[in-house]
Protein backbone atom coordinates (compact mmCIF):
# COMPACT_ATOMS: atom_id res chain seq x y z
CA UNK A 1 0.00 0.00 0.00
CA UNK A 2 1.16 3.43 -0.78
CA UNK A 3 1.16 6.56 1.33
CA UNK A 4 1.40 10.16 0.15
CA UNK A 5 2.48 13.10 2.31
CA UNK A 6 1.22 16.47 1.08
CA UNK A 7 3.68 19.34 1.25
CA UNK A 8 2.25 22.86 1.53
CA UNK A 9 4.45 25.93 1.71
CA UNK A 10 5.03 26.11 5.45
CA UNK A 11 4.50 22.42 6.25
CA UNK A 12 7.15 21.34 8.75
CA UNK A 13 6.15 17.83 9.83
CA UNK A 14 6.16 16.41 6.31
CA UNK A 15 9.63 14.89 6.69
CA UNK A 16 8.78 13.32 10.06
CA UNK A 17 5.68 11.68 8.55
CA UNK A 18 7.63 10.54 5.50
CA UNK A 19 10.37 9.07 7.71
CA UNK A 20 7.95 7.18 9.96
CA UNK A 21 6.09 5.65 7.00
CA UNK A 22 9.25 4.72 5.11
CA UNK A 23 11.69 3.70 7.84
CA UNK A 24 9.55 2.68 10.79
CA UNK A 25 6.35 1.39 9.16
CA UNK A 26 8.38 0.25 6.11
CA UNK A 27 5.75 1.14 3.53
CA UNK A 28 6.17 2.96 0.23
CA UNK A 29 5.60 6.69 0.48
CA UNK A 30 5.97 9.76 -1.69
CA UNK A 31 5.68 13.49 -1.27
CA UNK A 32 2.84 15.32 -3.01
CA UNK A 33 3.47 18.99 -3.74
CA UNK A 34 0.48 21.20 -3.02
CA UNK A 35 0.18 22.04 -6.70
CA UNK A 36 0.04 18.40 -7.77
CA UNK A 37 -3.38 16.94 -8.32
CA UNK A 38 -2.42 13.35 -9.04
CA UNK A 39 -3.34 11.01 -6.18
CA UNK A 40 -3.86 7.86 -8.20
CA UNK A 41 -2.50 4.59 -6.84
CA UNK A 42 -2.35 6.00 -3.31
CA UNK A 43 -4.06 4.25 -0.41
CA UNK A 44 -3.57 6.89 2.24
CA UNK A 45 -2.98 10.64 2.09
CA UNK A 46 -1.39 12.43 5.06
CA UNK A 47 -1.81 16.18 5.58
CA UNK A 48 1.09 16.97 7.92
CA UNK A 49 1.52 19.60 10.60
CA UNK A 50 3.16 22.97 10.16
CA UNK A 51 2.15 26.51 9.36
CA UNK A 52 0.81 26.30 5.82
CA UNK A 53 0.79 29.75 4.23
CA UNK A 54 2.07 31.19 7.49
CA UNK A 55 -1.31 30.49 9.13
CA UNK A 56 -2.41 33.77 7.54
CA UNK A 57 -6.09 34.72 7.83
CA UNK A 58 -6.97 31.53 9.75
CA UNK A 59 -5.08 28.25 10.15
CA UNK A 60 -5.67 26.14 7.06
CA UNK A 61 -7.89 28.75 5.40
CA UNK A 62 -5.60 29.33 2.44
CA UNK A 63 -4.17 25.81 2.16
CA UNK A 64 -7.66 24.43 1.63
CA UNK A 65 -7.75 26.19 -1.75
CA UNK A 66 -4.47 24.62 -2.91
CA UNK A 67 -4.92 22.60 -6.11
CA UNK A 68 -4.14 19.37 -4.27
CA UNK A 69 -7.09 19.81 -1.93
CA UNK A 70 -9.64 19.31 -4.71
CA UNK A 71 -8.03 15.95 -5.37
CA UNK A 72 -7.93 15.14 -1.65
CA UNK A 73 -11.67 15.89 -1.41
CA UNK A 74 -12.37 13.63 -4.42
CA UNK A 75 -10.09 10.94 -2.96
CA UNK A 76 -11.96 11.11 0.36
CA UNK A 77 -15.35 11.07 -1.38
CA UNK A 78 -14.36 7.78 -3.02
CA UNK A 79 -13.50 6.31 0.38
CA UNK A 80 -9.74 6.94 0.31
CA UNK A 81 -7.98 7.10 3.67
CA UNK A 82 -7.03 10.64 4.75
CA UNK A 83 -5.33 11.67 7.96
CA UNK A 84 -4.74 15.29 8.95
CA UNK A 85 -2.36 15.95 11.81
CA UNK A 86 -2.32 19.32 13.62
CA UNK A 87 -2.27 21.87 10.78
CA UNK A 88 -3.51 19.04 8.57
CA UNK A 89 -6.55 18.71 10.87
CA UNK A 90 -7.10 22.48 10.66
CA UNK A 91 -7.01 22.28 6.85
CA UNK A 92 -9.56 19.42 6.83
CA UNK A 93 -11.89 21.54 8.98
CA UNK A 94 -11.56 24.59 6.72
CA UNK A 95 -12.11 22.36 3.69
CA UNK A 96 -15.29 20.98 5.24
CA UNK A 97 -14.01 17.39 5.08
CA UNK A 98 -14.49 17.30 8.85
CA UNK A 99 -17.05 19.31 10.85
CA UNK A 100 -16.23 22.13 13.26
CA UNK A 101 -13.53 24.72 13.57
CA UNK A 102 -10.39 25.55 15.57
CA UNK A 103 -10.20 28.54 17.88
CA UNK A 104 -7.11 29.90 19.50
CA UNK A 105 -6.01 27.97 22.59
CA UNK A 106 -8.01 29.13 25.60
CA UNK A 107 -4.83 30.24 27.40
CA UNK A 108 -3.54 32.11 24.32
CA UNK A 109 -0.25 30.21 24.54
CA UNK A 110 1.39 28.03 21.94
CA UNK A 111 1.53 24.67 23.73
CA UNK A 112 4.34 22.22 22.99
CA UNK A 113 4.42 19.28 25.36
CA UNK A 114 3.41 15.67 25.91
CA UNK A 115 -0.18 15.14 26.94
CA UNK A 116 -2.50 12.16 27.34
CA UNK A 117 -5.36 11.20 25.09
CA UNK A 118 -7.89 8.42 25.34
CA UNK A 119 -8.81 6.23 22.41
CA UNK A 120 -12.60 6.60 22.30
CA UNK A 121 -13.54 4.72 19.19
CA UNK A 122 -11.27 1.80 18.32
CA UNK A 123 -13.46 0.40 15.58
CA UNK A 124 -11.97 2.66 12.94
CA UNK A 125 -9.33 2.07 10.32
CA UNK A 126 -7.06 4.44 12.26
CA UNK A 127 -7.42 3.03 15.75
CA UNK A 128 -8.08 -0.71 15.45
CA UNK A 129 -4.82 -1.66 17.22
CA UNK A 130 -5.75 0.25 20.38
CA UNK A 131 -7.93 -0.98 23.21
CA UNK A 132 -11.15 0.92 23.85
CA UNK A 133 -10.28 3.55 26.45
CA UNK A 134 -6.52 3.08 26.08
CA UNK A 135 -4.51 6.09 27.26
CA UNK A 136 -1.81 7.31 24.90
CA UNK A 137 1.06 9.63 25.79
CA UNK A 138 1.67 11.80 22.76
CA UNK A 139 2.95 15.32 22.04
CA UNK A 140 0.95 18.36 20.96
CA UNK A 141 2.41 21.54 19.46
CA UNK A 142 -0.14 24.15 18.45
CA UNK A 143 -1.64 27.57 19.01
CA UNK A 144 -5.10 26.82 17.57
CA UNK A 145 -6.29 23.51 18.96
CA UNK A 146 -9.37 24.71 20.78
CA UNK A 147 -11.91 22.63 18.89
CA UNK A 148 -15.37 24.15 18.57
CA UNK A 149 -18.63 23.03 17.04
CA UNK A 150 -22.24 24.09 17.70
CA UNK A 151 -24.39 21.96 20.00
CA UNK A 152 -26.20 20.21 17.13
CA UNK A 153 -22.85 19.36 15.57
CA UNK A 154 -21.50 18.01 18.85
CA UNK A 155 -24.56 15.84 19.30
CA UNK A 156 -24.10 14.46 15.80
CA UNK A 157 -20.42 13.68 16.49
CA UNK A 158 -21.37 11.80 19.63
CA UNK A 159 -24.36 10.01 18.11
CA UNK A 160 -22.23 8.75 15.24
CA UNK A 161 -19.27 7.82 17.47
CA UNK A 162 -17.04 10.24 15.54
CA UNK A 163 -14.86 11.32 18.46
CA UNK A 164 -11.68 9.29 18.06
CA UNK A 165 -9.59 10.83 20.85
CA UNK A 166 -10.20 12.96 23.95
CA UNK A 167 -7.66 14.73 26.16
CA UNK A 168 -7.39 12.99 29.52
CA UNK A 169 -5.19 12.60 32.58
CA UNK A 170 -2.46 9.94 32.87
CA UNK A 171 -5.04 7.81 34.64
CA UNK A 172 -7.49 8.30 31.79
CA UNK A 173 -9.85 10.78 33.44
CA UNK A 174 -11.45 13.09 30.87
CA UNK A 175 -12.10 16.42 32.58
CA UNK A 176 -11.30 20.13 32.40
CA UNK A 177 -7.97 19.83 34.22
CA UNK A 178 -6.71 17.43 31.53
CA UNK A 179 -7.76 19.76 28.72
CA UNK A 180 -4.69 21.65 27.45
CA UNK A 181 -6.36 24.08 25.06
CA UNK A 182 -10.03 24.48 25.94
CA UNK A 183 -11.26 22.10 23.21
CA UNK A 184 -14.98 21.44 23.45
CA UNK A 185 -15.71 18.18 25.25
CA UNK A 186 -11.91 17.55 25.43
CA UNK A 187 -11.94 16.61 21.74
CA UNK A 188 -8.45 15.87 20.39
CA UNK A 189 -9.39 13.99 17.22
CA UNK A 190 -12.46 13.19 15.15
CA UNK A 191 -13.39 11.11 12.13
CA UNK A 192 -15.94 11.87 9.44
CA UNK A 193 -19.24 10.04 9.24
CA UNK A 194 -17.93 7.52 6.72
CA UNK A 195 -14.93 6.85 8.93
CA UNK A 196 -12.27 7.31 6.25
CA UNK A 197 -11.01 10.77 7.28
CA UNK A 198 -9.28 11.41 10.62
CA UNK A 199 -8.16 14.75 12.00
CA UNK A 200 -6.16 14.99 15.21
CA UNK A 201 -4.17 17.70 16.97
CA UNK A 202 -1.58 15.43 18.67
CA UNK A 203 1.41 14.28 16.61
CA UNK A 204 1.56 10.48 16.19
CA UNK A 205 4.59 10.83 13.91
CA UNK A 206 6.52 12.34 16.83
CA UNK A 207 5.78 9.35 19.03
CA UNK A 208 6.47 6.44 16.75
CA UNK A 209 9.81 5.14 18.03
CA UNK A 210 10.99 4.07 21.47
CA UNK A 211 14.38 5.59 20.64
CA UNK A 212 12.63 8.96 20.67
CA UNK A 213 10.83 8.25 23.92
CA UNK A 214 7.47 6.79 23.04
CA UNK A 215 5.67 4.97 20.30
CA UNK A 216 2.06 5.33 21.39
CA UNK A 217 1.25 7.16 18.17
CA UNK A 218 2.81 4.60 15.85
CA UNK A 219 -0.18 2.27 16.01
CA UNK A 220 -2.34 4.76 14.15
CA UNK A 221 -0.18 4.19 11.08
CA UNK A 222 0.00 0.45 11.68
CA UNK A 223 -3.79 0.33 12.15
CA UNK A 224 -4.20 1.83 8.68
CA UNK A 225 -1.90 -0.79 7.16
CA UNK A 226 -3.68 -3.61 8.96
CA UNK A 227 -7.08 -2.29 7.88
CA UNK A 228 -6.00 -2.02 4.26
CA UNK A 229 -4.51 -5.51 4.32
CA UNK A 230 -7.66 -7.04 5.76
CA UNK A 231 -9.75 -5.16 3.21
CA UNK A 232 -7.77 -6.68 0.36
CA UNK B 1 -11.12 52.64 -8.04
CA UNK B 2 -13.12 51.36 -5.09
CA UNK B 3 -11.92 50.60 -1.63
CA UNK B 4 -13.47 47.89 0.52
CA UNK B 5 -12.84 47.75 4.24
CA UNK B 6 -13.83 44.42 5.73
CA UNK B 7 -13.84 43.82 9.45
CA UNK B 8 -14.04 40.28 10.73
CA UNK B 9 -14.80 39.46 14.35
CA UNK B 10 -15.71 36.41 16.36
CA UNK B 11 -19.43 35.94 16.83
CA UNK B 12 -20.89 37.14 20.12
CA UNK B 13 -21.56 33.53 21.07
CA UNK B 14 -17.89 32.58 20.67
CA UNK B 15 -15.47 33.36 23.51
CA UNK B 16 -12.72 35.81 22.54
CA UNK B 17 -9.73 35.22 24.84
CA UNK B 18 -7.69 37.82 22.96
CA UNK B 19 -10.31 40.50 23.57
CA UNK B 20 -10.49 39.48 27.21
CA UNK B 21 -6.71 39.77 27.60
CA UNK B 22 -6.73 43.22 25.98
CA UNK B 23 -9.51 44.22 28.37
CA UNK B 24 -7.46 43.11 31.37
CA UNK B 25 -4.44 45.03 30.07
CA UNK B 26 -6.51 48.18 29.55
CA UNK B 27 -8.01 47.84 33.01
CA UNK B 28 -4.57 47.46 34.53
CA UNK B 29 -3.71 50.78 32.85
CA UNK B 30 -6.56 52.38 34.72
CA UNK B 31 -9.33 52.31 32.09
CA UNK B 32 -12.12 51.03 34.26
CA UNK B 33 -15.16 51.88 32.14
CA UNK B 34 -14.99 48.93 29.75
CA UNK B 35 -18.15 46.92 29.26
CA UNK B 36 -16.58 44.57 26.70
CA UNK B 37 -13.57 44.27 24.37
CA UNK B 38 -13.59 42.23 21.18
CA UNK B 39 -10.59 41.90 18.84
CA UNK B 40 -10.80 41.13 15.15
CA UNK B 41 -9.19 41.54 11.74
CA UNK B 42 -9.30 44.31 9.18
CA UNK B 43 -8.84 43.53 5.49
CA UNK B 44 -8.57 46.41 3.03
CA UNK B 45 -9.09 45.73 -0.66
CA UNK B 46 -8.71 48.04 -3.61
CA UNK B 47 -10.86 47.09 -6.56
CA UNK B 48 -10.29 48.03 -10.19
CA UNK B 49 -13.91 48.86 -10.65
CA UNK B 50 -16.40 51.70 -10.55
CA UNK B 51 -19.42 49.49 -10.19
CA UNK B 52 -20.30 49.67 -6.52
CA UNK B 53 -23.21 47.27 -6.74
CA UNK B 54 -21.14 44.59 -8.42
CA UNK B 55 -18.29 45.15 -5.96
CA UNK B 56 -20.76 44.71 -3.11
CA UNK B 57 -21.73 41.28 -4.40
CA UNK B 58 -18.15 40.28 -5.08
CA UNK B 59 -16.88 41.27 -1.64
CA UNK B 60 -19.81 39.43 -0.07
CA UNK B 61 -18.72 36.29 -1.92
CA UNK B 62 -15.09 36.78 -0.90
CA UNK B 63 -16.14 36.97 2.73
CA UNK B 64 -18.23 33.83 2.48
CA UNK B 65 -15.66 31.82 0.56
CA UNK B 66 -12.44 32.77 2.25
CA UNK B 67 -12.21 35.83 4.46
CA UNK B 68 -14.50 34.73 7.29
CA UNK B 69 -15.40 31.34 8.70
CA UNK B 70 -19.18 31.44 9.15
CA UNK B 71 -19.09 28.91 11.99
CA UNK B 72 -17.34 31.31 14.36
CA UNK B 73 -16.97 34.67 12.64
CA UNK B 74 -19.12 37.50 11.35
CA UNK B 75 -18.09 40.22 8.94
CA UNK B 76 -19.07 43.73 8.00
CA UNK B 77 -17.75 45.83 5.16
CA UNK B 78 -18.11 49.20 3.58
CA UNK B 79 -17.18 50.17 0.05
CA UNK B 80 -16.05 53.70 -0.74
CA UNK B 81 -14.74 55.58 -3.79
CA UNK B 82 -10.97 55.80 -3.63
Amino acid sequence: MKFGVVVFPGSNCDKDCFYVIKDVLKQPVKYIWHQDTELKRLDCVILPGGFSYGDYLRTGAIARFSPVMKSVAAFAAKGGTVIGICNGFQILLEAGLLPGVMLRNAGLHFICRHIYIKAQNTRTRFTNLYREGQVLNIPIAHNEGNYYIDSDGLKELKDNDQVAFRYCSAAGVVDGSANPNGALDNIAGIINKKGNVLGMMPHPERSSETDLGLRDGYFIFESIVKWLEVKR
Amino acid sequence: MLRAEISITLKRTVADPQGLTIRHALESLGYKGLADVRAGKLVVLKLNSQNKKKAQQEVEQMCKKLLANPIIEEYRFKITEE
